[in-house]
Order: C-alpha cells, then structure tokens, then sequence
C-alpha cells in the first residue's frame, strides 16, 4: 500500500474517485442509456406516428424512408420499436422493483433473524420455485385477466421469491463472519447490525441479478405479449410486434425481426451492466 | 509483572457450573463442562487449550453470543446481575458499554463497507452522547492510543486499506471506544506474525495498565500465556483441568496434561533438548467419554483409579486448583529435562 499525503484522502468519495469501469460496462450503458432515452422521448427519435396505418406503404422492405420496413398496415416498424421501448423499459422496471425490495427486505430479516418467520418464508419459497416460472405467471394473469398491470402483479407474487432466497443465503454467510459477532458484541441493535452492517454486504449479488432480471423481465413481458396476456394491440411492444409478424415471417421477415433483434440487444445491455456492477460494487477485502 | 490480586470488592467477573451444549446431527456435543472460574479487577487471565478444548465457546457462551438451539446453562455473575439471565436489551448494555471483546482473524473482524472511522465513532456514540466533532477527536485519540500512526487520515480508510497488526489495532480501538471494565480476547495474536504479535501483546498489556481493565485472553500459546498473564486456567475437553498464578503453572504444573503442554514447548534457557509432545489428539466430544479422567488414554502417569471415575477440581495450593488424582507427585519440567 502507497502512502499518499492526507490531502489525498478525501474518504468515502474514493471509492467513486477510483471508478475504472470495464469496457464491457460502458457498452452496457451505453446501451441501457440509448434503450432509457427512446422510452423517454420517443417522439424525438421515432420518424412516424407507430400507430398510424399507411395503406399505401403495406408490408415495405427496409429502405430509406422506412429503415425497418413497415408492418402488414402500413405502419413504421422502426417508430414501432422506438415506442416499443417505452412499454418494455416500464416491464423492466415494474417487474422487478416490488421484488428488488421486498424480496432482499424477506431475505436478510429472515437469514439474520432464524426462527418461525424463516421457517415460514421459506416454505412459502419453496411452494412458488417448485411451480416453473412462467406458467405460474400464466396461471396467475388468466385469473386476474390480461393486461399490463394484472402482468405486473402476477410477476411480482412470484418473482421475489428468488431475491429474498439469494439475499437469505448471502446474508447467512455474512452472519458467520466475525464483524457481525463483533457488532453483536458492541451491543448494537438487531436491526442496525441488519440493514448497516449486513445488508450492505449482501445485496450486491441481488443488484447484479437485478439487472439480468430487467432482461428477463422484458423477455417475459415479450412472451406474455406473444401469447396475449400482456400487452394489447395496437401498442406497440417487442413481444407483441414479434407476434403480430409471425404470419408475414416468409414474405416480410422484417416484422418479426427488428423489434427481436433490439430485445436482444437490450437483454444484452442489461446483463452487461450487470456484470460490470457486481465487479464495482463487491466490497473489497 | 506482579500479578495484580483481587480486591477485597470481590472479583469482576464470577463463571460457576458454565455448560455448553451444541445441537449435531450426532447428537448433543457437549463443548464446556462446568467451568469456573473468576477475573479480578485489573487482572489478565489466559486460558489456553489445544483447538477444539472449548476455550472460544467458553468466551461466546459468556457473552450469549451462541444461538438457540445451543444451550447455555450457569451462572455468570456480573455485578450483582446473572448475564445468562438477564434481558436481552440489558444484555446490549453489557456488551457494548462494560464488556467488549476482540476477534481473532482481523481480516473478516471489521466490516469491509465501513471506514475504520465509521465503525469506531458509530461504537463510541452507541454508549455516549458525543458532538460530531468530539466523537471524530476522541475517535482519533483511540486510534493514536493503540499506536496508530496519522490517526486522523487513517479514520479516513478503508479496513482493506489496513495490514493485518493495524486493523488488529483497529479492532481494539473499537472495542476500547466504550471504555469497557473487561475486554475478551480470543486469539487475537494467532494470525498475525510473531513481530506484530509481540506490538499487540505489549499493546493489551499497556492499556490494561492505562484503563485499569480486565483482560480474558483465550490463546493456544503458552508462550504468550507466560509474557502476558497474572493467572492461566487450563482447559481440555470442555473443563478446566488447572487453575494458577501463571509463576506457579510454569514452575510446578499440578496437572499431567499441563506438564505435557509445558514440555512440549521449547526453551531458550539451559541446553537444547528434544521436544516432548503429548501422543494421540483430545477425546472427539461428540461421542460418549469413557469413565474417568478425559486425559487418561495420552497421559503417561495414568493408573486404574485415572480411569475410574472423572477426578474432581480440587485446591492443591492457595489459588491453585487441578483436576489430576496425581497433582502431588508430578515431577517439575526442569527435573523431566534433565
């Protein structure tokens, strides 16, 4: 270790002093960001109106006035898949936000506090991992009906069950290590010794998958819009578009085609910021 | 040093019948057998023992630092206060404000997300009402008190910024941070070189003298035993075999498996001799002792009445206690070297 002068030591601010990203990092930004900006102002980006039909510019090839083509109406796929971001960044969101905290909540209470309330939690997770994911979902949006908002509910019943087992088990480890016996010595309280000494220490994996989640979030989402239980027509959203392609997929790939490429690319932007934080955010030992 | 005895107040701290009970999937593992034994105001007592004798369970059972379904059964008399008894919230009192204690692995000791200066300050304002600026001054001072250099920039550190004997210190300064009456110390030398090792020693050894502490240290080097302690109790298989001032343990050990401890370890006076370690490992506590003395099946002065039944603790001299049948007629480790 150098011995830098102390007014190199401006403290807690180092940590962002020292910040030296990943190249994979700054293409997953990069690419979350171009994803955040076409949700966000899509009306600056998107050349035509996504829901407007053009009768005289039916199923189009790619070409410079429609760089997408355009869909089986006449509509834009490129302006259809810029507002499509709009729909999909909500879905990576709204999926995983009740599930991000109240899942990590569950699983450091539980994995620090034992007893009946981990007893009961954990059974209750091992009620909802032993139904396969996406027919739970399923299950759950035909009871209470199609549509976004019944999407994100039925998704977020289920999907917390993974952050609070992931953040259960990481903070289980922690409480092994001498710090937390060392501020349950000091006669901290059981919540400080929680929420300030382990929480910061186990959440950095739930952040990481956090973000793989957002991916798998949109892909849901896609697949829900697919079968008709999330978003409806005429929105324009990846999964739906990709679905409302489906017929044209020999005489017009582009329907189908774009708005699944762009799904990717945002899957992959997400896991590469994911990636790149669990390298930052690990605490160093 | 002179050891420094008891005060006619009566000792600071009072362990009687202490049993500790973990739950396996073997069975109970009985960890402590009652152990007891007391801490003087002032005084730094050693109890040592090979790995696995029950020492760190000893110093956490104290502390009610083991979880339900480990069971802990005694008295541990504080004050006028049974800690095993008392509430959980009084129990917080206790630990931060009167007993701390101190780790012995300094890597995983202090929280990684925290600065050095953040854990300290947040254990001196969890027991007093300090100013922002009082408790950074006082948290300096503590830094500087365990012989760190810049304490001030160092607040400022992260623990992985820190070498092994300086977040040691750290570790004590946050244990020191709610000037506590009696510090536990497990092992708190074992990972650390034997130069650095030596810095903390005389370090405990110099705040006991500065703050008027008590000090348990759990370690299993007789070597420190003799450089640090007043008075050491002995401990094999979950009880304590031997308690005595640390002069008399060196000089006359009372107990076969002290004698084997102090043989075993070498000596920088007189002519070299062979090292004699004790043959065979300690009883496995999960399965049923044998009748008799835990120590018989390795020690060499064992007879049928060894065997027999398990030899109570007995006085054998003023403040001296063993718990061997043959304390009168073991010969001294200087006779056995020669």
């Amino acid at each position: 270790m150098a011995a830098p002068s102390a007014a190199a030591r401006p403290g807690r601010s180092r940590r962002l002093a020292s910040f030296r990203p990943k190249p994979t990092l700054l293409i997953g930004a990069a690419i979350v960001l171009v994803m955040i900006a076409m949700a966000l102002f899509p009306q600056l980006i998107a050349p035509y109106n996504p829901t407007t039909f053009d009768y005289n510019a039916i199923l189009q090839a790619p070409s410079a006035q429609h760089w997408f083509g355009t869909d089986n109406f006449g509509r834009d796929v490129l302006s259809r898949v810029v507002y499509g971001s709009r729909i999909d960044m909500q879905i990576a969101l709204f999926t995983t936000l009740f599930p991000v905290l109240f899942g990590t909540l569950m699983g450091a209470l539980t994995g620090y506090l034992r007893g009946w309330l981990d007893a009961l939690f954990g059974r209750i997770v091992d009620v909802v991992m032993v139904f396969p994911f996406l027919i739970l979902v399923i299950a759950i949006v035909a009871m209470l009906g199609p549509g976004l908002t019944n999407m994100y509910l039925a998704v977020s019943v289920v999907n917390w069950v993974y952050y609070a087992r992931l953040v259960r088990g990481e903070t289980l480890v922690q409480n092994q290590s001498e710090y937390v016996q060392a501020a349950r010595v000091m006669g901290y309280s059981p919540s400080r010794i929680i929420f300030r000494h382990i929480f910061p220490n186990a959440v950095t994996p739930a952040i990481v998958y956090w973000m793989t989640d957002m991916s798998l979030g949109i892909l849901l989402g896609a697949s829900l819009g697919y079968l008709g239980l999330g978003a409806q027509p005429p929105t324009a959203e990846w999964g739906v578009m990709v679905a409302d392609g489906k017929n044209f997929m020999v005489t017009a790939p582009w329907i189908s085609t774009y708005p699944g490429l762009v799904l990717t690319l945002a899957g992959v932007g997400f896991s590469l910021v994911g990636d790149g934080l669990a390298d930052l955010l690990r605490p160093k030992r | 040093m002179s050891p420094v005895r008891t005060t006619s107040a009566g000792p600071l701290l009072s362990v009687r019948h202490l049993e500790t009970t973990f739950h396996t999937q073997r069975g109970p593992l009985h960890a402590v057998r009652d152990v007891s034994f007391d801490v003087g105001a002032g005084e730094v007592l050693g109890i040592v023992g090979e790995s696995g004798s029950g020492k760190s369970v000893t110093l956490r059972s104290i502390l009610r630092l083991l979880r339900p379904p480990t069971k802990v059964t005694g008295e541990v008399r504080w004050g006028d206060e049974n800690l095993l008894d008392v509430s959980a919230r009084r129990m917080r009192q206790v630990t931060g404000g009167e007993i701390s204690m101190i780790f012995q692995e300094p890597a995983t000791a202090l929280n990684p997300v925290l600065t050095v200066g953040e854990q300290i300050l947040e254990s001196l304002r969890e027991h007093e009402r300090l100013s922002a600026a009082a408790a950074t001054d006082r948290a300096a001072e503590l830094l500087d008190l365990v012989g760190i250099p810049s304490p001030r920039e160092r607040l400022k550190a992260y623990p992985h910024e820190f070498s092994g004997g300086m977040r040691q210190r750290a570790m004590i300064a946050i244990a020191l941070a709610s000037s506590p009456r009696l510090l536990l110390a497990d092992e708190p030398t074992t990972a650390l070189d034997v130069t650095i090792q030596d810095q903390i020693l005389k370090l405990l050894l110099r705040l006991r003298e500065q703050l008027g502490m008590s000090v348990i240290l759990v370690t299993h080097d007789l070597g420190v035993v003799a450089q640090t302690c007043d008075r050491v109790t002995v401990m094999y298989a979950g009880r304590l075999v031997e308690t005595a001032p640390v002069r008399a343990l060196f000089t006359q050990p009372r107990h076969a498996y002290t004698l084997g401890l102090r043989l075993s370890l070498p000596s920088s006076v007189g002519r070299r001799q062979p090292l004699k370690p004790i043959p065979g490992a300690p009883p496995d506590l999960r399965a049923l002792l044998p009748p008799g003395c835990p120590f018989a099946p390795r020690c060499g002065f064992v007879t049928d009445a060894c065997r027999a039944e398990e030899p109570k603790r007995r006085r054998v001299d003023e403040d001296h206690t063993s718990a061997c049948i043959h304390h009168d007629t073991l010969p001294a480790p200087s006779e056995v070297a020669a």
